[in-house]
């Protein structure tokens, strides 16, 4: 095997047992979630399918269509099993676009006011510093309350919430790149003031911002789960894992345990899989732990 | 040090300002209220006068010019829901939210510092492993689902707890507060807990931090030279030296335990303010919402100002100003 950084690094990452099986957890739910139609026994949103006779049996029951209801059926009478992972499905794409939208547009303020410094820079970062001083829950929910129900507007209120935390990481790492002489010999050639900032800059960035965003996906995943919890995030018809245990959250004071608890589980077993990878890279990438 | 004084609080009349603006606009641009205010077979004419009573005929800077003139007096409307001045709606809530913040809080440090500590103390051992096994866990299971969990094994499967509500309540100085009897308190235990894991989590980490860079260092070493006991260190002298920056990510946290208690309040249904303010979003009660955010976003500008001025007072450097 060639020893390029890269090969290196995942050699490093399998000496981590714990973190090793936490990615291949978390790579086992993506890929769940995006053939979830081929492998759930049931299109859970598509309502020729629900019989209600089924509704909020004990998981191990056989349904009326003739297979087993592993982990139970909701109040409409929906298989547990095919609704979590659909709704991980929903989970995952809110974290994924949140996140990296938040993740490019934290990179690009970050990385230009490095670049273009003095009282611009100060600003935006006073204005970011502003925003983090305001814990992401509470931003996450005012914006989903101002723009209403619906995909594209928590997705919205997601990237509001976070893309300061990208910003502030990003400015962090690219204001030590600006000093460095490779930058200065860049500008002095000339090349463009764009080709600086995204081919030089921003690559040299980049480690600091890959830990961030680890944590980032898993923590907009957790703030969408929260948030379609209170009622604000999406809407009924866009059921996520929040959403799941929000409507068991009435059955579960009547001993119908299974409605709120399994969406819960998986929501906790991808969130802690996500934290325990995104801990890993950090550990690797943090210089101050190899001296 | 007085222009930096003068420079910071500048700069955070100018926030709240904004902040202000923000908000009218915002919550402006959701539903329309006057939906909520008439029943749908109400005549135009009257549809017309309650329009122009509340002023929503005016043009929105004029709405807001008068919101700040009402504002300066104080007066920050009246519900549309509770039809009571929102300031009385609101202060009627605020003792509940503290109480339960306050408990929150005091719990995650009172006994997670110690814990932390003892895992900083011993790193290597098998119950400090576990500990921060389980502080991870605290990172990431998410407030609410915690919450139901703590319902559904104290409140539904062994009984001994209440699942929601705020039990009896014992007035002093004129407001009501529930850790004063049994019934309060047994209330009070399972939403404090399910507020303060993250902070539990958070205190854990930083105290085990703190205490393993001390024990190595020279101050420890004396110490021990000089024969103190090993409880002694730890109490004299390291549980001060860490102190400093707990406390301030304790102040600094306040605030967002504050934020995160409107998870807590909806699912133990307990009557503070984040209930309330889920309760005026669904029912789109305007002067609520905007009252409320005023309120959290006053309270943080306070709290950013006063850490800065702190560590202005700490650190000299900074006093000169960074623009």
């Amino acid at each position: 095997m060639s020893d390029t950084p890269f090969s290196r690094f995942l050699g490093d990452f399998r000496k981590n047992k714990v973190a090793t099986g936490a990615a291949i957890v978390v790579a086992l739910i993506v890929v769940l979630a995006v053939i979830a139609p081929l492998v759930t026994p049931q299109n859970p949103y598509d309502l020729a399918h629900l019989v209600l006779r089924d509704a909020r049996r004990p998981p191990g029951y056989v349904g009326s269509a003739g297979y087993t209801h592993w982990l139970g059926t909701d109040s409409q009478g929906r298989d547990l099993l095919s609704a979590i992972i659909y709704g991980l499905r929903i989970s995952l794409q809110m974290g994924v676009i949140a996140g990296a939208v938040a993740f490019a547009l934290g990179a690009l303020v970050g990385c230009a006011a490095a670049y273009v410094g003095g009282r611009v820079e100060s600003l935006a970062m006073r204005l970011v510093d502003l925003q983090l001083s305001f814990p992401a829950i509470l931003l996450a929910f005012v914006m989903a309350a101002l723009f209403g129900q619906g995909r594209s507007q928590l997705i919205l209120a997601l990237i509001f919430a976070q893309y300061a935390y990208f910003a502030r990481t990003a400015h962090g790492a690219a204001a030590a790149e600006r000093q460095k002489d490779y930058v200065e010999a860049a500008l002095s050639i000339p090349l463009s003031p764009w080709r600086v900032v995204f081919k030089h800059m921003l690559p040299n960035s980049l480690p600091p911002l890959i830990v961030v965003a680890t944590v980032q996906i898993a923590s907009a995943i957790s703030l969408e789960a929260t948030l379609s919890f209170l009622g604000v995030g999406l809407p009924p018809s866009e059921p996520s894992l929040g959403m799941l245990i929000a409507n068991g959250f009435q059955y579960l004071l009547s001993g119908r345990y299974w409605i709120s608890i399994y969406p819960g589980l998986a929501l906790i077993l991808f969130i802690v899989s996500l934290n325990l990878v995104g801990d890993q890279i950090r550990d690797q990438l943090n210089p101050r732990l190899h001296r | 040090m007085f222009g930096f004084l003068l420079q910071r609080a500048w700069q955070a009349c100018i926030v709240v300002v904004a902040m202000s603006v923000l908000v009218f606009c915002g919550v402006h641009a959701v539903g329309n209220p006057v939906d909520v205010l008439i029943s749908p077979d109400a005549t135009q004419d009257i549809r017309a006068s309650v329009i122009a009573q509340y002023g929503f005929d005016q043009p929105l800077w004029r709405q807001y010019l008068g919101f700040v003139g009402r504002l300066i007096h104080s007066d920050f409307g009246r519900s549309f829901v509770y039809n009571m001045p929102v300031s009385e709606l609101i202060l009627s809530r605020l003792p509940a939210t503290l109480e339960l913040t306050l408990a929150a809080v005091l719990f995650a440090s009172l006994v997670g510092v110690p814990i932390g500590m003892y895992a900083g103390y011993r790193p290597h051992s098998f119950v400090s492993r576990a500990i921060m096994a389980l502080s991870i866990l605290g990172f990431s299971v998410p407030t609410f689902w915690f919450g139901l969990m703590l319902i559904m094994i104290f409140a539904v499967q062994c009984g001994c707890m209440p699942a929601g509500g705020r039990g009896e309540t014992v007035s002093l100085f004129g407001t009501e507060f529930s850790f004063l009897t049994a019934d309060g308190l047994s209330h009070l235990v399972l939403p404090a807990l399910n507020l303060a894991l993250f902070k539990f989590s958070l205190m854990i980490r930083l105290a085990r931090a703190g205490t393993r860079e001390l024990m190595l260092s020279d101050t420890v070493k004396f110490a021990r030279a000089a024969g103190i006991s090993e409880f002694t260190i730890l109490r004299r002298h390291v549980l001060r030296l860490i102190s400093i920056p707990l406390v301030t990510v304790f102040g600094l946290e306040f605030g967002s335990t504050l934020a995160f208690a409107v998870v807590t309040e909806t699912i133990f249904s307990w009557p503070g303010l984040g209930k309330l303010i889920i309760d005026s979003i669904t029912s789109l009660d305007r002067p609520v919402m905007v009252a409320y955010l005023m309120l959290i976003a006053l309270l943080f500008t306070l709290i950013n100002l006063v850490v800065d001025l702190t560590y202005a007072l700490l650190d000299p450097r900074l006093r000169k100003g960074r623009a």
